[in-house]
């Protein structure tokens, strides 16, 4: 029967590399395509060569979750179809099986599968502010890949802002690389980490990391201010500086370099193609494929887990992965413990229970429309402002964002939406004085990220662009 | 142009050469295009609509801000491209130039 079983996992992060390793175990052999140069996902994302860092120093706390996951995933290469610096574009034909359009090094191809297990991760979450677009202006995750992977800092001198743990870690790790950290500037107020409280018996790992961090930057010399919200990035050609407000006040900061966040926001892209049903969730403010409590979809013999599904986390989303996987193999009629399965249900629940303490104690900035002028760019690859949107809005009574994604072309760029889909349903969702669920859920179109359209059919189904 | 990136780690790494705009430049075994290009510069390319000067923004291949051209007019995602000796980059002048499916 395995013979004409081919599961294809989408993703080698912690999600992908853990139903990986529980499928070799029931002896199935899974391609896995991975859009990066190596294995690890972007939290245990591994630099292009060594460049003679520890796993200490790379990945702090996670060092050694990161070095068993790099070390297992290397281990099981030979048993596994790897396929890195490859994009999926296109998923077809979902009714057991299909295949996926998929680019690698040029090359296009389609994949077979009868088992889609989609660990898609997420990007950084960002809400638009005036000089948003601005060079010198990067996502808190960016600065932090640029640390991790490439060695670089994204400036010399640094403000970091929005809301989320990263916020401190990745401003602690900047300082400790050698960059000035003038500020860290969270959107969320004080009285919010009060949550954090509950966290302690919970999560005891996760508060004195986070304690850790503040301590060190407080020692540091470094302002922590709660509360803020951007006035405008100061600069024409490149970040001179953050204006902002605290409270009534208005302040200036000198910068080059101004790195942000709301924490994350799932891929979900791949999902939606394959015809996967959605619901939203409140916590992620998002809409999200629906998944049993193993990472069933509501298509057969396709799965979900990770970020991709829902943001938990790296932790969370290596216990989903193992748990994707072993539905899968449920499915196939095979038999797996079905404790270790309960054992993983109970883990990551435990984890999704943090999940809404930290969201309460890093608040997503709800008010955030209430004080950005109409000038300010929403959807940066189409460069239309949100006047314009908001006219488009008004002029065509517009309450989805589909139909806000037609008229106004937000969303319609080469980010498909990644970088201003969310700002754009909370927009709309404000003027509408409606809840963000109400407007709707962006469709996803192939294909889900730019290829190529020059490409000649080389044969055996194979094109080279 | 000021440097946007500062370069921690890798700084005596075998240097790798490439051309910006016609001059010819060092980056390191290991960069990507946008780590070489930002080490030595401010900006990766300007927008199509308003002409703004941009950087990237997400490093991940999501947000396809650091599109650059290569003198040929075809495109690199410069976050998910490793550099290559002899690569050459123009991120000056006019820019909008077609080939991607989007445009």
């Amino acid at each position: 029967m395995t013979e004409t079983v081919q599961p294809v996992i989408v993703g080698a992060g912690p999600a992908g590399i853990g139903a990986a390793e529980r499928l070799v175990k029931a002896g199935l052999r899974p391609i896995v395509l991975d859009e990066g140069f190596r294995a690890g996902g972007q939290i245990y994302r591994r630099p292009l060569i060594d460049d003679g860092r520890s796993y200490r120093n790379r990945y702090g706390s996670e060092a050694k979750k990161a070095e068993r996951l790099h070390r297992a995933f290397d281990r099981l290469v030979p048993s596994i179809d790897y396929r890195p610096e490859t994009l999926v574009w296109n998923v077809a034909d979902t009714d057991r099986g299909g295949h996926l359009d998929v680019l690698s090094r040029g090359i296009h191809r389609e994949i077979a599968f009868t088992h889609l297990l989609l660990a898609t991760g997420a990007t950084d979450r960002v809400l638009p502010f005036p000089g948003w677009t601005r060079p010198g202006v990067y996502t808190l995750g960016a600065a932090q890949t640029a640390l991790k992977a490439q060695g670089c800092t994204v400036g010399e001198k640094l403000v970091f802002m929005g809301s989320g743990p990263l916020l401190y870690l990745v401003a602690w790790q900047y300082m400790k690389a050698g960059a000035s950290v003038e500020a860290v500037l969270d959107t969320g107020p004080l009285s919010s980490k009060a949550h954090l409280i509950s966290l302690l018996p919970r999560a005891p790992r996760i508060i004195a990391l986070g304690l850790f961090y503040g301590v060190q930057l407080k020692l540091a010399g470094v302002r922590i201010l709660y509360g803020v919200r951007p006035e405008a990035i100061i600069g024409e050609e490149r970040v001179d500086g953050i204006r902002f407000r605290v409270g009534d006040q208005i302040e200036t900061l000198q910068c080059n370099a101004l790195a942000y966040g709301f924490a994350l926001r799932a891929e979900t892209q791949l999902a939606d193609l394959a015809g996967c049903r959605f619901r939203f969730d409140e916590r992620d403010r998002a809409w999200l494929p629906e998944r049993d409590a193993l990472g069933r979809t509501s298509r057969p013999q396709v799965y979900v887990a990770g970020d991709g599904s829902g943001i938990a986390g790296a932790d969370a989303a290596e216990l989903a992965g193992e748990l994707a996987a072993l539905a899968l193999i449920e499915d196939l009629g095979k038999a797996h413990g079905g404790d270790r399965a309960r054992q993983l249900i109970a883990a990551h629940g435990r984890i999704l229970r943090q999940r809404d303490i930290l969201e309460k104690a890093f608040p997503f900035p709800r008010d955030w429309f209430e004080t950005v002028p109409g000038t300010t760019m929403l959807c940066r690859c189409e460069e239309i402002s949100i006047s314009e949107a908001r006219l488009a809005i008004e002029t065509e009574n517009i309450s989805e964002v589909n139909r806000l994604k037609a008229l106004s072309r937000v969303g319609m760029g080469r980010c498909q939406g990644r970088m201003c889909s969310a700002a754009a349903a909370e927009f709309l969702s404000g003027v509408r004085k409606v809840e963000p669920e109400a407007v709707g859920r962006l469709r996803a179109q192939a294909p889900v990220k730019p290829i190529p359209l020059t490409f000649g059919v080389t044969g055996e189904g194979e094109a080279r662009s | 142009m000021m440097p946007q990136f500062i370069r921690r780690y890798r700084r005596d790494e075998e240097p790798v050469p490439f051309t910006l705009n016609g001059s010819p430049e060092i980056g390191r075994r290991g960069d990507t295009v946008m780590t070489a290009i930002l080490s030595v510069s401010g900006g990766l390319r300007h927008t199509e609509f308003t002409g703004e000067s941009r950087a990237g923004f997400c490093l991940i291949g999501a947000c396809q801000d650091c599109l650059v051209t290569m003198p040929d007019s075809s495109r690199v995602r410069a976050c998910t491209t490793a550099l290559a000796p002899g690569m050459a980059f123009v991120t000056t002048g006019p820019q909008g130039l077609k080939g991607g499916c989007h445009d």
